[in-house]
């Protein structure tokens, strides 16, 4: 039985073709089950069916159907140990548009989790999972934040470590502000203020973050009680002034400022205990910890493609293994014959001396030819070996 | 028997010492760290049973319990990942200070087994012990005050690989090194109380060492009472780690004598 991967992802299909084939997790179950023994993994950045042992144009027709186009030349297929390695890339992140971002290993297991796979499916998605595990714990390519909030979120972690109840002072209700606030939020800050021009826009923000709303002439008078200000509104001049800042004595204060022109004054950076980080600063910091993603991306294809030798190796060894078993069915065989021969000269007690003596002596006879020909399929005499194995004992008819 | 564990603990500690340079390394410094303290510890055991009384009063003896106390408080958290650039400010010095303590003869039995040093055991069990414990961990107090200050430096100028050549976070290093400290000046208070009991007893006066460490301990108490945060605390531990510096390595030599 092999295996063999079809689907789409963001290196060759637009977004508007991937909206149309990604399924969530009930619908992309459903057509896995369609497809016989397989697993649909389907994110907004893939949509791909593993079969095990499928017919191919089967199941590029499902994912056709799904489109409701023909998906020619979009479609990539691999088979065997090419697939594996392809999920295994997968799972660890390296086939990611962010190299090493994490949230696709809890895809693929949602994916693997939400259908009752076969051996081999079972096998390489439990491997894929602990190949992503250990790429995540052996390298650091899924440390570094890769977007301007969850880098913002990452500085702050840096100076305050747990950020559990931390309060933070949100100036201006736009969209980045809000993303490295919620960021913030996941990390267990709590967003205490939120300063707005329109004060309903604001009272709106924080009711959703649990805080309270302020005027924007009111942030002075709030940041001793922070220790976080972001700042993003549309406004033209300066919002805060190093001026209006309150001495800290000892407790640092960190802004993020993510507005275009900017909100802060720099000059706020010089206070004593001040941090301010602007868009241009946030963005630096995510380039370069990008070029260290895949610095260490290298590292994490180097224990990808150790995986996929192990699966290779796995895969080999269930050549043999039908042989193993045959092999050892007609010695069992024949070893309950002969001893159904001897027994009715035999008392109770030496009947059971033999059957433990025969049984014995096969294991002891068959355990040497077992672990030769697992080894042997390690390499690609397996088959041989295999082969060798049935027409010796000529168990040809056991295939 | 002691040649046998000194080499493996230098080594380890060595080992250690270029490890932490890199990342990819760190793993296997932590592993020099555990295991030649391991070494030295069985060193120092096989120094004690030998002995016929208490074998570190020699200021090599003394120098080479020291870096043991060192790499001791530095095993307690050091060893995780994010603390390898302390170790890499910890175990060079620690390697450093092991080959003084093994050219001053501070590691082999020579000391050990040599006339009895003209004080009891239990007092310089007393003295010796808990001020060499205290100085260990304002030594690697001092240490966390340096990443604090460098990391602090870092994220003022906005570095771009502040993320990508992590240290601990601020709040981290400033706790972990506040309290260092504060476990550290009770250990040298008592190390100090019973060498001034002794003095009192024998008659003597101060010498510039004891000045200078009651002076350390002033420093530290002060740290211990206005609880200091932020970049002044770092440099108060700096300070006071200026002053055990000073007391160890330039006027050692005529207490001990």
């Amino acid at each position: 039985m092999t295996l063999t991967v079809v689907g789409l992802s963001h290196h060759v299909a637009n977004v508007d073709l991937r909206e149309r084939v990604t399924l969530d997790l009930d619908a992309a179950a459903a057509l896995a089950r369609a497809a016989g023994d397989a697993v649909c993994l389907s994110t907004c950045n893939r949509t791909e069916l593993y079969v095990a042992g499928g017919d191919e144009s089967e199941v590029t027709a499902l994912l056709e159907g799904v489109a409701g186009e023909s998906l020619e030349g979009v479609l990539y297929t691999l088979h065997g140990e090419a697939a594996a390695l392809h999920l295994f890339r997968v799972a660890a992140g390296l086939d990611s548009l962010v190299p090493g971002e994490g949230e696709i290993l809890g895809q693929v297991r949602a994916a693997f989790e939400a259908v009752s796979a076969g051996p081999l499916l079972d096998r390489v998605f439990r491997q894929a999972l602990t190949v992503g595990k250990r790429v995540r714990a052996e390298t650091a390519i899924g440390e570094s934040p890769a977007s301007v909030s969850s880098a913002a979120a990452a500085l702050v972690a840096q100076v305050f470590g747990d950020l559990t109840g931390r309060p933070v002072l949100l100036i201006g209700a736009g969209r980045m502000g809000e993303l490295a606030a919620g960021n913030l939020a996941s990390r267990g800050a709590r967003i205490a203020y939120v300063a707005n021009r329109t004060l309903s826009a604001g009272r709106q923000l924080a009711d959703r973050f649990g805080g309270s709303a302020i005027a924007l002439a009111d942030v002075p008078a709030h940041l001793g009680e922070v220790d976080v200000v972001i700042s993003s509104t549309g406004s033209a001049d300066r919002v805060l002034r190093a001026a209006d800042v309150p001495a800290r004595r000892g407790r640092p204060l960190f802004f993020v400022d993510i507005a275009v022109p900017r909100d802060l004054d720099p000059a706020i950076a010089s206070l004593d205990g001040c941090f301010l980080y602007d868009i241009d600063d946030l963005e630096a910091v995510v380039a370069e910890t990008l070029a260290g993603r895949r610095a260490e991306a290298t590292r994490a294809e180097q224990l990808v493609a150790e995986e996929a030798t192990r699966f290779r190796s796995w895969q080999a060894s269930l050549e043999v293994v039908p042989a193993i078993a045959s092999l050892r069915a007609r010695a069992e065989e024949i070893r309950q014959g002969e001893l159904a021969k001897a027994e009715p000269r035999l008392s109770e007690r030496e009947r059971q001396a033999l059957d433990s003596v025969t049984t014995q002596i096969l294991n002891k006879l068959l355990h040497l030819p077992t672990v030769r020909m697992k080894e042997a399929a390690v390499t690609a005499d397996g088959a041989v070996y295999a082969d060798a194995v049935r027409h010796l004992f000529g168990l040809e008819d056991d295939r | 028997m002691v040649e046998a564990l000194f080499w493996p603990a230098l080594l380890g500690y060595g080992e250690a010492a270029i490890a932490y340079a890199s990342l990819r390394t760190a793993r296997a410094g932590t592993w020099g760290v555990r295991l030649g303290w391991l070494a030295q510890s069985a060193l120092l055991a096989v120094q004690a049973d030998r002995a016929d009384g208490f074998p570190w009063a020699s200021w090599s003896g003394s120098l080479n319990l020291f870096v043991w106390f060192v790499v001791g408080f530095y095993l307690i958290w050091g060893c995780r990942p994010r603390f390898r650039l302390l170790g890499l400010a910890v175990m060079p010095v620690a390697f450093v200070l092991l080959v003084a303590a093994r050219l001053g003869g501070g590691t082999g039995l020579a000391h050990a087994a040599g006339k009895a040093p003209p004080y009891g055991n239990l007092f310089l069990v007393l003295h010796v012990g808990f001020v060499l414990a205290a100085f260990a961990g304002f030594t690697v107090a001092a240490g966390l005050a340096g990443l604090y200050l460098w990391e602090e430096r870092r994220l003022k100028q906005r570095s771009a690989d502040i993320l990508r050549l992590r240290l601990p976070p601020l709040d981290s290093l400033e706790r972990l090194a506040r309290r260092t400290i504060a476990v550290s000046l009770p250990l040298l208070t008592l190390g100090l109380a019973a060498g001034i009991v002794r003095m009192r007893r024998d008659g003597d006066g101060l010498d510039a060492l004891e000045v200078l460490t009651l002076g350390a301990w002033a420093l530290y108490g002060s740290f211990v009472l206005a609880r200091p945060t932020g970049r002044r605390a770092a440099y108060l531990a700096l300070g006071g780690f200026a002053l055990v510096a000073l007391a160890r390595l330039a006027l050692a030599g005529s207490h001990f004598a």
